[in-house]
This record gives C-alpha cells, structure tokens and sequence, in this order.
C-alpha cells in the first residue's frame, strides 16, 4: 500500500484533535462555504465530460440506479426492523441513510482514482444526484406509508430542489454548457485546487465524526456492525450494477463506493422535517461515525481492488 | 410624563434551525404578523447544540402580539412540535410603543 493519502491524514487530525477535545473549531460558514465548493466541483467536472459524449445511454444507467438506491433501503430498512429491532420510524430514517450518498466519500474516492490516473465515466455525478433524491423519497414512504396527509409538494421540493442537489445538477449544467474549453479560465479555481479543499473540509469532518463517539457508546454494538456490514453489502451490489452497465474499473469503483456511503446531510434534513419522530442522533451516529471513516480509509481501497478482480484487470 | 405604553405579550421560541421554514410558515397561518428570528446556541435536555454545523443548530424567533395570539400559537406548536423537536417557548408581558404595529 501506498503512503497515507495527505487528505486521509487531514480527516485523521481532525478525529484526534475532537476526541482529545481540542479547542480547535472551525468556523460554520466556512464548512458551508467548503461544501458548496465541493458540490460545485463535482458537478462542473461530470458536466464538462458530459459535454463530449451522447447523453442516450445513459438512461439505462439511471434506471439500473434508481433500483439500486430502492433496494438499498429496503434491505437496511428489513435489517434494522428485524434485527435491530428498531421502530419503524428509525429504522425507514437510518435504511435513507444508508440507501442515500455521501458527497464527501464520493470526493475522496473522485481524489484517491485522480492520484492513481484511473479515469472513470463523468456521468457518475449524476448518478450521484439521482440515488440521492431517491433515498429521501423511498424513506419517507417507509416511514409513513402512502397516505392522504402526506405533503407531496413540501417532500419533492426537499428532496429535488435541496442544496446539495440544486448545486450539484447546477454545476453539471454549467460544465456542459460550457465545455471543457469553457471552464479552462475557472479551472484553476474548482479543479486544481479540489485537493485541497477537500483537506480542509476533512479537517472538518474528523472534528465532527470525533462527537458521535458519545452516540455510538450509547447504541453498542449492533450499530456499529450495521455500520460496517451495510456499507459492504451495498458495495456489492453496487459492483454488480456497475458490471451489467459495463463501467471501466474507475466506474465500479465509484458505483460500490456511492453504493456504500451513507448521507448525513441532505438526508438527515429532510428526514428530520419528514419523519419528525425518528431518532436522528441514531442514523447519523451509524452514518458519520462509522460508515464514512470505515469508507474513506479502508472501504475506497478495497471496492477498487474487487473492481479490478471483477473486471479481469487484477495483476 | 408618561410614555402612551400599551401591553402587548412576547413569544419566545428556542428550537432547532432545521424546522424555521416550516414553522414561519404556521406562524403565517396564524395570523402572526411579525418576528424576528435569530442565530442561537445553547445546552438543554438534547444536549449540547453549538451550532458548530447545520444539524446542531439553534434559532430563537420573538413574536409581539396580543396574548390571545400568543396562547394559540402556544397550543400549536405544542401540539405539533413539542414531541419531536427541541424547543422551548415562553411567554413574556411587556410594554409597547405604537400597538397598532403589533
């Protein structure tokens, strides 16, 4: 294995610096202002490499997706029902969760592909977007069934017009519209400078990971095996809907990765509003505390290396 | 001289910044015709909320109105907050200047 990569090391002094409760404290605005960068980034580099191919396959992949996001959840959902025996509340919220994506999971792997030179499809980020709004709605239905009372409008505009999707598919249009040629003059701004960014923001993320810790004592030791065992299973079937579109081994590695990531932004927001009786301290204790550490320092390596044994490249 | 005070009834409510939309939105509803909404943080039964990112964050709205207002915005968010969101309200007498405003 290869020296620890500079940002993995960032997202480890933030967790050390929290769990020996420093002082250390960034301010909100700028984990704000990090995240929209993030978000932007990832969109203006899919829709640049959008802008240089046909856009008809891929609707295929959206469909193999969406499925994918669907079956996600209902598997967490079954397992925390039944063997977490979680109320139905809680468990349709942890099951969105982890049916749902993490931006900053994703930007990790985007790095850790870009430090090796794997390339991979740039539709990813719309495949991003999609499993995203997905969760949200598969787990509001979950939680509440299909009924009368259910705000459609107020859900779908959480789930669509959220923040993290409204930068996201913003981005992509100004990187398609654009074109590679286009974004030349702003590239020194989102992609020469993403590494960076996403150091800083995972200085950020360690310190916030670093409070779960209290949660995960509380819960034992049923969340934290969800925690780990969900992120693997999805992985899987992330992989296996990778090999039936046929990605490059970048692509099924991105695809196992965003499979096995857990939200704890959009989802948590508007799980909050929409399931007000679900626990949210429970979901993100598994989400932040354990399944994003899990996948960026162990979890991104290991999906790449099944990628290459399954797409017959292993050396 | 005295001032040409009128009382009014101040509604104080401490919650959780995730649920400001929806809730300006029912004080809307209810008639409210003003608030004042600000950035909050603070420790309570939930723990600590710092306000160090979005899901740990507090707000405080004020409302000025007269108390029958008040005590029905009161009976409202206690029907369809207090069980599942952190939030602590209260109620204040207090003296105004222009009442019509209020």
């Amino acid at each position: 294995m290869t020296a620890l990569d500079p940002v993995i090391l960032f997202f480890l002094f933030g967790l050390t610096a929290g769990l020996l409760r420093s002082e250390l404290k960034l301010p909100a605005a700028l984990y704000e202002s990090l995240s929209v960068f993030l978000l932007l980034a990832i969109g203006l580099k899919g829709g640049q490499g959008l802008a240089t191919q046909p856009l008809a396959p891929l609707i295929p992949q959206i469909g193999a997706v969406i499925l994918l996001g669907a079956a996600q959840t209902l598997i967490g959902f079954v397992v925390l029902r039944s063997m977490g025996r979680f109320s139905r509340a809680d468990a349709a919220a942890t099951a969105a969760h982890y049916g749902s994506v993490s931006v900053a999971t994703f930007a990790v792997a985007v790095a850790w592909l870009g430090a090796r030179h794997i390339d991979f499809e740039p539709q990813m980020s719309i495949l991003l977007a999609i499993m995203e709004i997905l969760a949200i709605l598969v787990g509001i239905v979950l939680a509440r069934g299909v009924s009368r009372d259910t705000d459609w409008r107020a859900l779908g505009h959480e789930a669509f017009l959220g923040k993290g999707v409204t930068l996201l598919l913003g981005g992509m249009a100004i990187g398609w519209a654009a074109g590679p040629e286009g974004l030349a003059p702003v590239k020194g701004l989102f992609f020469d400078l993403f590494k960076g960014v996403l150091a800083l923001f995972l200085l950020e993320m360690g310190l916030i990971v670093s409070r779960q810790v209290g949660e995960l004592k509380r819960r034992g030791i049923f969340l934290i095996a969800f925690g780990l065992g969900m992120p693997l299973l999805s992985a899987l079937l992330g992989l296996g809907t990778g090999l039936l579109l046929d990605l490059s081994v970048g692509g099924l590695t991105l695809l196992a990765t965003l499979a096995a990531s857990a939200s704890y932004i959009a989802v948590p927001a508007a799980m909050r509003i929409a399931v007000p009786e679900a626990n949210p301290a429970i979901s993100l204790a598994g989400a932040l505390g354990v399944t994003f550490p899990f996948n960026i320092l162990v979890g991104i390596p290991l999906y790449h290396g099944l990628a290459m044994q399954l797409a017959g490249t292993a050396p | 001289m005295t001032l040409p005070t009128e009382k009014r009834t101040l509604l104080t409510i401490i919650t959780e910044a995730i649920v400001e939309p929806t809730l300006l939105r029912d004080l809307d509803r209810l008639g409210v015709r003003g608030y004042t909404v600000s950035d909050a943080r603070g420790r309570g039964s939930r723990g600590v909320r710092d306000a160090a990112w979005d899901e740990a964050a507090n707000i405080r709205i004020e409302v000025i109105c007269p108390r029958p207002l008040a005590e029905e915005v009161l009976r409202h968010l206690q029907a369809r907050y207090y069980a599942n969101y952190a939030m602590v309200t209260f109620l204040a007498e207090i003296e105004v200047l222009r009442p019509e405003k209020f």
